[in-house]
Protein backbone atom coordinates (compact mmCIF):
# COMPACT_ATOMS: atom_id res chain seq x y z
CA UNK A 1 0.00 0.00 0.00
CA UNK A 2 1.64 3.38 -0.87
CA UNK A 3 1.30 6.27 1.69
CA UNK A 4 2.72 9.87 1.52
CA UNK A 5 3.71 10.40 5.32
CA UNK A 6 4.14 14.12 6.73
CA UNK A 7 7.22 13.61 9.59
CA UNK A 8 7.24 14.58 12.77
CA UNK A 9 6.45 10.99 13.46
CA UNK A 10 4.14 10.66 16.03
CA UNK A 11 2.91 7.61 18.27
CA UNK A 12 -0.63 8.15 16.39
CA UNK A 13 1.07 8.39 12.83
CA UNK A 14 3.55 5.13 13.67
CA UNK A 15 0.37 3.08 14.26
CA UNK A 16 -0.99 3.21 10.94
CA UNK A 17 2.02 2.05 9.24
CA UNK A 18 2.23 -1.93 8.52
CA UNK A 19 5.27 -4.03 7.16
CA UNK A 20 5.24 -4.02 3.66
CA UNK A 21 4.15 -0.40 2.88
CA UNK A 22 5.31 1.34 0.22
CA UNK A 23 5.73 4.76 1.92
CA UNK A 24 6.69 8.32 0.99
CA UNK A 25 8.47 10.58 3.54
CA UNK A 26 8.62 14.30 3.91
CA UNK A 27 10.09 16.35 6.57
CA UNK A 28 12.79 16.90 8.45
CA UNK A 29 15.08 13.81 9.58
CA UNK A 30 18.45 13.55 10.62
CA UNK A 31 21.37 11.27 9.79
CA UNK A 32 23.72 9.78 11.86
CA UNK A 33 25.78 6.42 11.84
CA UNK A 34 28.17 4.54 14.25
CA UNK A 35 30.29 7.17 15.53
CA UNK A 36 27.48 9.76 16.05
CA UNK A 37 25.03 7.25 18.20
CA UNK A 38 28.27 5.75 20.22
CA UNK A 39 28.20 10.18 21.02
CA UNK A 40 24.88 10.66 21.46
CA UNK A 41 24.24 7.43 23.86
CA UNK A 42 27.68 8.85 26.08
CA UNK A 43 26.01 12.22 25.55
CA UNK A 44 22.60 10.76 27.34
CA UNK A 45 24.58 8.23 29.62
CA UNK A 46 26.04 11.59 30.76
CA UNK A 47 22.63 12.95 31.65
CA UNK A 48 23.22 15.85 29.03
CA UNK A 49 21.11 16.94 26.25
CA UNK A 50 21.41 15.75 22.88
CA UNK A 51 21.86 18.64 20.08
CA UNK A 52 18.38 17.47 18.46
CA UNK A 53 15.39 17.02 19.87
CA UNK A 54 14.53 13.58 19.70
CA UNK A 55 10.91 13.96 20.01
CA UNK A 56 9.24 11.80 17.32
CA UNK A 57 12.33 12.12 15.37
CA UNK A 58 13.69 10.05 12.33
CA UNK A 59 17.38 8.71 11.91
CA UNK A 60 18.34 8.43 8.75
CA UNK A 61 21.80 5.94 8.87
CA UNK A 62 23.89 7.54 6.12
CA UNK A 63 27.54 8.44 5.42
CA UNK A 64 26.53 10.70 2.12
CA UNK A 65 29.16 11.34 0.00
CA UNK A 66 30.50 15.04 -0.30
CA UNK A 67 27.97 17.86 -2.03
CA UNK A 68 29.68 18.92 -5.57
CA UNK A 69 29.69 22.52 -5.75
CA UNK A 70 26.10 23.88 -5.94
CA UNK A 71 24.24 20.47 -5.24
CA UNK A 72 22.59 19.68 -1.24
CA UNK A 73 24.19 16.89 -0.76
CA UNK A 74 26.09 13.98 -2.79
CA UNK A 75 25.53 10.26 -3.01
CA UNK A 76 22.72 9.17 0.39
CA UNK A 77 21.98 5.88 0.73
CA UNK A 78 21.24 3.80 3.59
CA UNK A 79 24.39 2.32 5.37
CA UNK A 80 23.17 -1.21 6.96
CA UNK A 81 21.63 -1.22 10.10
CA UNK A 82 22.88 -3.91 13.04
CA UNK A 83 25.58 -1.54 13.45
CA UNK A 84 23.14 0.58 15.28
CA UNK A 85 21.52 -1.95 17.17
CA UNK A 86 23.62 -0.95 20.14
CA UNK A 87 22.44 2.40 20.31
CA UNK A 88 18.99 2.29 18.92
CA UNK A 89 16.76 1.09 22.10
CA UNK A 90 18.42 4.20 24.36
CA UNK A 91 17.53 6.19 21.16
CA UNK A 92 13.85 5.23 21.29
CA UNK A 93 13.50 5.18 24.81
CA UNK A 94 14.11 9.19 24.85
CA UNK A 95 11.76 9.90 21.85
CA UNK A 96 13.16 9.13 18.52
CA UNK A 97 10.70 6.40 16.84
CA UNK A 98 11.79 6.38 13.34
CA UNK A 99 15.01 4.40 11.88
CA UNK A 100 15.84 4.80 7.78
CA UNK A 101 18.34 1.82 7.08
CA UNK A 102 18.88 -1.09 5.89
CA UNK A 103 19.32 -4.87 7.45
CA UNK A 104 18.06 -7.16 9.69
CA UNK A 105 17.38 -5.65 13.42
CA UNK A 106 18.50 -7.44 16.72
CA UNK A 107 15.40 -8.90 18.84
CA UNK A 108 16.05 -6.15 21.36
CA UNK A 109 16.13 -3.22 18.63
CA UNK A 110 12.33 -5.03 17.84
CA UNK A 111 11.47 -5.22 21.32
CA UNK A 112 12.41 -1.63 21.69
CA UNK A 113 10.24 -0.56 18.85
CA UNK A 114 7.16 -2.14 20.13
CA UNK A 115 7.47 -0.69 23.72
CA UNK A 116 8.08 2.83 22.40
CA UNK A 117 6.45 2.42 18.87
CA UNK A 118 9.28 2.75 16.51
CA UNK A 119 9.41 1.90 13.11
CA UNK A 120 12.01 0.85 10.61
CA UNK A 121 11.65 1.96 7.70
CA UNK A 122 14.23 0.41 4.59
CA UNK A 123 15.80 2.91 1.90
CA UNK A 124 16.71 0.57 -1.21
CA UNK A 125 21.13 -0.12 -0.59
CA UNK A 126 23.43 1.26 -2.86
CA UNK A 127 20.66 3.58 -4.44
CA UNK A 128 22.58 6.65 -3.03
CA UNK A 129 22.35 8.85 -6.37
CA UNK A 130 18.71 8.21 -6.83
CA UNK A 131 18.00 8.67 -3.13
CA UNK A 132 19.97 11.89 -2.94
CA UNK A 133 17.12 13.49 -5.06
CA UNK A 134 14.61 13.37 -2.80
CA UNK A 135 17.03 15.53 -0.11
CA UNK A 136 16.05 19.10 -0.54
CA UNK A 137 18.19 20.76 1.89
CA UNK A 138 21.43 19.51 4.14
CA UNK A 139 22.83 21.34 6.66
CA UNK A 140 24.99 20.02 9.38
CA UNK A 141 23.86 20.54 13.52
CA UNK A 142 26.91 18.80 14.81
CA UNK A 143 29.94 16.48 15.28
CA UNK A 144 31.12 18.13 12.31
CA UNK A 145 34.49 16.45 12.93
CA UNK A 146 32.98 12.91 12.00
CA UNK A 147 32.95 14.06 8.50
CA UNK A 148 30.73 12.24 6.10
CA UNK A 149 29.74 11.12 10.37
CA UNK A 150 28.68 14.21 11.34
CA UNK A 151 25.08 14.87 12.82
CA UNK A 152 22.90 16.25 9.75
CA UNK A 153 19.33 18.20 9.33
CA UNK A 154 17.78 17.46 5.99
CA UNK A 155 14.70 18.20 4.53
CA UNK A 156 13.33 15.47 2.50
CA UNK A 157 10.10 15.33 -0.49
CA UNK A 158 8.83 12.41 -0.95
CA UNK A 159 11.66 10.00 -0.12
CA UNK A 160 10.75 6.28 -1.58
CA UNK A 161 10.68 3.72 1.50
CA UNK A 162 9.75 0.46 2.80
CA UNK A 163 8.08 0.04 6.36
CA UNK A 164 10.60 -3.30 6.82
CA UNK A 165 9.74 -3.68 10.79
CA UNK A 166 6.67 -1.92 11.98
CA UNK A 167 5.85 -0.83 15.60
CA UNK A 168 3.56 -4.19 15.61
CA UNK A 169 6.87 -6.44 15.18
CA UNK A 170 5.67 -7.33 11.73
CA UNK A 171 9.15 -7.67 9.42
CA UNK A 172 9.09 -7.76 5.93
CA UNK A 173 12.37 -9.32 5.57
CA UNK A 174 10.74 -12.52 6.99
CA UNK A 175 6.99 -12.42 5.78
CA UNK A 176 8.72 -11.37 2.48
CA UNK A 177 11.01 -14.23 2.42
CA UNK A 178 8.55 -16.43 3.26
CA UNK A 179 6.19 -15.03 1.06
CA UNK A 180 8.31 -16.05 -2.11
CA UNK A 181 9.20 -19.20 -0.62
CA UNK A 182 5.46 -20.03 -0.33
CA UNK A 183 4.71 -19.63 -3.69
CA UNK A 184 7.51 -20.59 -5.79
CA UNK A 185 9.72 -23.30 -3.79
CA UNK B 1 66.57 -6.31 -23.64
CA UNK B 2 65.41 -2.80 -22.79
CA UNK B 3 63.93 -1.44 -19.46
CA UNK B 4 60.49 0.83 -20.16
CA UNK B 5 60.00 4.09 -18.23
CA UNK B 6 57.03 4.57 -16.30
CA UNK B 7 56.54 7.70 -14.29
CA UNK B 8 55.16 7.50 -11.32
CA UNK B 9 53.46 10.66 -11.84
CA UNK B 10 51.38 9.08 -14.60
CA UNK B 11 50.91 6.09 -12.51
CA UNK B 12 48.95 9.14 -9.60
CA UNK B 13 47.45 10.63 -12.74
CA UNK B 14 45.90 7.56 -13.91
CA UNK B 15 44.65 6.52 -10.54
CA UNK B 16 43.09 9.69 -9.29
CA UNK B 17 40.71 9.48 -12.85
CA UNK B 18 40.08 5.62 -12.28
CA UNK B 19 38.56 6.32 -8.92
CA UNK B 20 36.33 8.75 -9.61
CA UNK B 21 35.25 6.90 -12.99
CA UNK B 22 35.11 3.32 -10.86
CA UNK B 23 32.39 5.05 -8.47
CA UNK B 24 30.11 6.88 -11.00
CA UNK B 25 30.25 4.37 -13.97
CA UNK B 26 29.12 0.91 -13.02
CA UNK B 27 31.12 -1.79 -15.10
CA UNK B 28 28.85 -2.92 -18.37
CA UNK B 29 29.33 -6.32 -16.80
CA UNK B 30 26.99 -5.49 -13.55
CA UNK B 31 24.96 -3.67 -16.05
CA UNK B 32 23.85 -6.25 -18.51
CA UNK B 33 23.32 -8.63 -15.15
CA UNK B 34 21.07 -6.13 -13.78
CA UNK B 35 19.61 -5.99 -17.28
CA UNK B 36 18.95 -9.95 -17.62
CA UNK B 37 17.55 -10.75 -13.53
CA UNK B 38 14.96 -7.69 -13.57
CA UNK B 39 13.78 -9.72 -17.46
CA UNK B 40 13.58 -12.45 -15.52
CA UNK B 41 12.58 -11.55 -12.18
CA UNK B 42 8.38 -11.88 -11.68
CA UNK B 43 7.67 -10.64 -8.40
CA UNK B 44 6.23 -7.10 -8.38
CA UNK B 45 8.21 -5.64 -5.18
CA UNK B 46 11.48 -7.23 -6.00
CA UNK B 47 10.67 -5.85 -10.21
CA UNK B 48 10.40 -2.47 -8.35
CA UNK B 49 13.53 -2.56 -6.45
CA UNK B 50 15.84 -3.75 -9.36
CA UNK B 51 14.13 -0.72 -11.61
CA UNK B 52 15.24 1.40 -8.49
CA UNK B 53 18.65 0.20 -8.74
CA UNK B 54 18.96 0.69 -12.53
CA UNK B 55 17.30 4.01 -12.39
CA UNK B 56 20.17 4.46 -9.22
CA UNK B 57 23.40 4.24 -11.94
CA UNK B 58 21.88 6.18 -14.97
CA UNK B 59 21.04 8.87 -12.38
CA UNK B 60 24.71 8.65 -11.08
CA UNK B 61 26.37 8.05 -14.69
CA UNK B 62 24.35 11.15 -15.95
CA UNK B 63 24.65 13.58 -13.07
CA UNK B 64 28.50 12.10 -12.03
CA UNK B 65 27.03 11.21 -8.47
CA UNK B 66 28.55 8.37 -6.97
CA UNK B 67 26.69 5.25 -7.81
CA UNK B 68 26.65 4.36 -3.70
CA UNK B 69 27.46 6.87 -0.77
CA UNK B 70 29.94 3.96 0.29
CA UNK B 71 33.00 5.02 -1.96
CA UNK B 72 34.89 2.40 -0.31
CA UNK B 73 37.66 1.52 0.60
CA UNK B 74 40.22 1.73 -2.37
CA UNK B 75 41.39 -1.85 -3.72
CA UNK B 76 44.34 -1.65 -6.26
CA UNK B 77 45.87 -4.12 -7.98
CA UNK B 78 49.04 -3.43 -9.95
CA UNK B 79 50.09 -5.81 -12.64
CA UNK B 80 53.67 -4.68 -12.83
CA UNK B 81 55.87 -5.95 -16.26
CA UNK B 82 59.41 -6.84 -15.03
CA UNK B 83 60.92 -5.03 -17.70
CA UNK B 84 59.52 -1.49 -16.26
CA UNK B 85 61.33 0.99 -14.16
CA UNK B 86 58.87 3.03 -12.28
CA UNK B 87 60.82 6.37 -11.97
CA UNK B 88 60.33 9.41 -10.16
CA UNK B 89 58.84 8.21 -6.80
CA UNK B 90 57.65 5.31 -4.97
CA UNK B 91 55.51 2.80 -6.59
CA UNK B 92 52.94 2.80 -3.49
CA UNK B 93 52.96 6.46 -2.84
CA UNK B 94 51.98 7.15 -6.29
CA UNK B 95 49.27 5.05 -5.61
CA UNK B 96 48.06 6.61 -2.77
CA UNK B 97 48.90 9.58 -4.01
CA UNK B 98 45.99 9.24 -7.07
CA UNK B 99 43.68 7.92 -4.49
CA UNK B 100 44.25 10.92 -2.39
CA UNK B 101 43.62 13.15 -5.06
CA UNK B 102 40.70 11.00 -6.67
CA UNK B 103 38.65 11.07 -3.10
CA UNK B 104 39.44 14.58 -2.41
CA UNK B 105 38.70 16.10 -6.24
CA UNK B 106 36.16 13.46 -7.08
CA UNK B 107 33.97 14.48 -4.03
CA UNK B 108 34.00 10.97 -2.96
CA UNK B 109 33.26 9.67 0.75
CA UNK B 110 36.46 9.45 2.68
CA UNK B 111 35.53 6.29 4.48
CA UNK B 112 39.13 4.85 6.08
CA UNK B 113 40.33 5.18 9.94
CA UNK B 114 43.95 5.29 10.70
CA UNK B 115 43.72 2.70 13.61
CA UNK B 116 40.85 -0.28 13.51
CA UNK B 117 39.99 0.23 17.40
CA UNK B 118 40.95 3.88 17.89
CA UNK B 119 39.04 4.88 14.69
CA UNK B 120 40.41 8.04 13.41
CA UNK B 121 40.15 8.97 9.74
CA UNK B 122 42.37 9.36 7.76
CA UNK B 123 40.62 12.24 5.70
CA UNK B 124 41.42 11.37 2.49
CA UNK B 125 40.48 7.45 2.27
CA UNK B 126 44.48 6.50 2.21
CA UNK B 127 45.59 4.37 2.55
CA UNK B 128 44.37 2.05 -0.22
CA UNK B 129 44.55 -1.84 -0.30
CA UNK B 130 47.32 -2.57 -2.50
CA UNK B 131 48.76 -5.56 -4.19
CA UNK B 132 51.31 -5.50 -6.74
CA UNK B 133 51.91 -8.72 -9.00
CA UNK B 134 55.86 -8.51 -11.02
CA UNK B 135 54.36 -10.07 -14.29
CA UNK B 136 56.48 -10.59 -18.16
CA UNK B 137 56.30 -7.65 -20.41
CA UNK B 138 57.16 -3.72 -20.18
CA UNK B 139 53.35 -2.84 -19.42
CA UNK B 140 51.53 -1.93 -15.88
CA UNK B 141 47.78 -3.11 -15.70
CA UNK B 142 46.31 -1.04 -13.29
CA UNK B 143 42.66 -1.99 -11.29
CA UNK B 144 40.75 0.00 -9.29
CA UNK B 145 37.83 -1.97 -7.20
CA UNK B 146 36.60 0.42 -4.59
CA UNK B 147 35.13 -1.74 -2.15
CA UNK B 148 31.44 -0.81 0.63
CA UNK B 149 32.06 -2.58 3.65
CA UNK B 150 28.08 -3.19 4.25
CA UNK B 151 28.99 -6.15 1.78
CA UNK B 152 32.61 -6.49 2.93
CA UNK B 153 31.50 -7.08 6.44
CA UNK B 154 29.40 -10.26 5.13
CA UNK B 155 32.27 -12.26 4.24
CA UNK B 156 33.38 -15.73 5.76
CA UNK B 157 36.47 -17.69 5.37
CA UNK B 158 36.64 -21.52 6.73
CA UNK B 159 39.37 -23.47 6.77
CA UNK B 160 37.85 -27.62 6.06
CA UNK B 161 39.03 -30.43 6.47
CA UNK B 162 39.73 -32.15 2.99
CA UNK B 163 36.93 -34.69 4.20
CA UNK B 164 34.26 -31.86 3.45
CA UNK B 165 34.61 -31.99 -0.24
CA UNK B 166 32.35 -30.18 -2.79
CA UNK B 167 29.60 -30.84 -0.66
CA UNK B 168 30.83 -28.61 2.33
CA UNK B 169 31.83 -26.06 0.11
CA UNK B 170 28.99 -25.69 -1.29
CA UNK B 171 26.81 -25.88 1.68
CA UNK B 172 29.47 -23.30 3.08
CA UNK B 173 28.70 -20.86 -0.12
CA UNK B 174 24.75 -20.89 0.54
CA UNK B 175 25.17 -20.48 4.31
CA UNK B 176 27.23 -17.17 3.94
CA UNK B 177 24.75 -16.03 1.42
CA UNK B 178 21.81 -16.66 3.53
CA UNK B 179 23.22 -15.29 6.81
CA UNK B 180 24.38 -12.31 4.72
CA UNK B 181 20.59 -11.77 3.58
CA UNK B 182 19.21 -8.76 3.37
CA UNK B 183 22.20 -7.00 4.72
CA UNK B 184 25.10 -7.00 2.17
CA UNK B 185 22.63 -4.78 -0.20
CA UNK B 186 21.15 -7.90 -2.81
CA UNK B 187 21.50 -8.52 -5.18
CA UNK B 188 24.65 -9.83 -4.36
CA UNK B 189 28.36 -10.92 -6.32
CA UNK B 190 29.79 -13.34 -4.75
CA UNK B 191 33.81 -13.79 -5.11
CA UNK B 192 34.95 -17.19 -4.33
CA UNK B 193 38.44 -18.19 -3.34
CA UNK B 194 39.11 -22.18 -2.77
CA UNK B 195 42.42 -23.48 -2.31
CA UNK B 196 45.51 -22.00 -1.51
CA UNK B 197 46.33 -20.73 2.44
CA UNK B 198 44.73 -18.73 4.90
CA UNK B 199 45.51 -15.74 2.94
CA UNK B 200 45.57 -16.53 -0.77
CA UNK B 201 42.55 -17.80 0.02
CA UNK B 202 40.63 -14.41 0.91
CA UNK B 203 42.50 -13.06 -1.89
CA UNK B 204 41.29 -15.70 -4.57
CA UNK B 205 38.05 -14.92 -3.27
CA UNK B 206 38.67 -10.82 -3.69
CA UNK B 207 40.19 -11.25 -7.10
CA UNK B 208 37.44 -13.34 -8.36
CA UNK B 209 34.89 -10.15 -7.82
CA UNK B 210 37.60 -8.38 -10.45
CA UNK B 211 36.10 -10.83 -13.22
CA UNK B 212 33.39 -9.74 -15.34
CA UNK B 213 30.02 -11.14 -14.64
CA UNK B 214 29.83 -12.73 -17.88
CA UNK B 215 32.64 -14.41 -17.93
CA UNK B 216 33.32 -17.70 -16.27
CA UNK B 217 35.94 -19.83 -14.50
CA UNK B 218 37.90 -21.39 -18.02
CA UNK B 219 37.81 -25.14 -15.87
CA UNK B 220 34.37 -26.45 -16.79
CA UNK B 221 34.04 -28.15 -13.72
CA UNK B 222 34.11 -24.14 -11.66
CA UNK B 223 32.22 -22.87 -14.20
CA UNK B 224 29.38 -25.63 -13.93
CA UNK B 225 29.55 -24.71 -10.06
CA UNK B 226 29.38 -20.79 -10.32
CA UNK B 227 26.29 -21.92 -12.41
CA UNK B 228 24.70 -24.32 -9.93
CA UNK B 229 25.89 -21.71 -6.94
CA UNK B 230 24.03 -18.62 -8.72
CA UNK B 231 20.98 -21.22 -9.13
CA UNK B 232 20.96 -22.35 -5.86
CA UNK B 233 21.39 -18.68 -4.02
CA UNK B 234 18.61 -17.87 -5.75
CA UNK B 235 16.22 -20.58 -4.29
CA UNK B 236 16.77 -18.51 -1.23
CA UNK B 237 13.60 -16.02 -1.50
CA UNK B 238 15.73 -13.37 0.03
CA UNK B 239 15.62 -11.56 -3.05
CA UNK B 240 16.64 -7.93 -4.07
CA UNK B 241 16.72 -5.93 -0.73
CA UNK B 242 15.70 -8.94 1.65
CA UNK B 243 11.90 -7.97 0.61
CA UNK B 244 11.45 -11.39 -1.18
CA UNK B 245 12.10 -12.30 -4.79
CA UNK B 246 14.13 -14.33 -7.12
CA UNK B 247 17.10 -12.00 -7.28
CA UNK B 248 19.29 -12.82 -4.58
CA UNK B 249 22.68 -12.69 -6.35
CA UNK B 250 23.17 -11.52 -9.98
CA UNK B 251 26.55 -13.55 -9.91
CA UNK B 252 29.15 -15.81 -8.67
CA UNK B 253 32.67 -16.02 -9.98
CA UNK B 254 35.00 -18.55 -8.54
CA UNK B 255 39.04 -18.94 -8.31
CA UNK B 256 41.23 -21.74 -7.05
CA UNK B 257 44.58 -22.82 -6.69
CA UNK B 258 46.26 -25.25 -5.32
CA UNK B 259 46.44 -26.06 -1.46
CA UNK B 260 48.39 -28.59 1.27
CA UNK B 261 47.00 -32.14 1.80
CA UNK B 262 45.58 -31.70 4.75
CA UNK B 263 43.03 -28.21 4.10
CA UNK B 264 40.10 -27.27 2.15
CA UNK B 265 40.21 -23.47 2.78
CA UNK B 266 37.20 -21.60 1.14
CA UNK B 267 36.66 -17.81 1.27
CA UNK B 268 33.12 -16.20 0.38
CA UNK B 269 34.28 -12.24 -0.21
CA UNK B 270 30.71 -10.79 -0.15
CA UNK B 271 30.34 -7.81 -3.29
CA UNK B 272 26.69 -5.93 -3.95
CA UNK B 273 24.38 -5.06 -7.13
CA UNK B 274 27.26 -1.76 -6.98
CA UNK B 275 30.72 -4.14 -7.60
CA UNK B 276 32.89 -1.96 -9.07
CA UNK B 277 36.19 -2.44 -11.05
CA UNK B 278 37.71 -0.45 -13.64
CA UNK B 279 41.11 -1.60 -15.30
CA UNK B 280 43.82 -0.17 -17.97
CA UNK B 281 47.14 -0.79 -18.93
CA UNK B 282 49.83 1.80 -19.41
Amino acid sequence: MDKHIKLPLTEELAKTLHAGDNVYLTGVIYTSRDAGHKRMCETLARGEKLPIDPQDATIYYVGPTPAKPGKVIGSAGPTTSYRMDAYAPTMLSVGARGMIGKGARSEEVIDAMKKYSGVYFGAIGGAGALLAKCIKSAEIVDYEDLGAEALRKLYVEDMPLVVVIDSYGNNLYETGRKEYLDNHI
Amino acid sequence: MSIREVSAALITDTIERMCIEANEYLPEDVKCALARFYDEEDGAVAKTVLKNIIDNYEIAAAEQVPICQDTGMACVFIELGQDVHISGGDLYEAINEGVRRGYTNGYLRKSVVRDPINRVNTGDNTPAAITVDIVPGDKVKITVAPKGFGSENMSAIRMFAPSAGLEGVKQFILETAEKAGPNPCPPMVLGIGIGGTFDKCAQLAKRALLRPLDSENPDPFYADLEKEMLDKINELGIGPQGFGGRTTAIGVNIEVMPTHIAGLPCAVNMSCHVTRHKSEVL
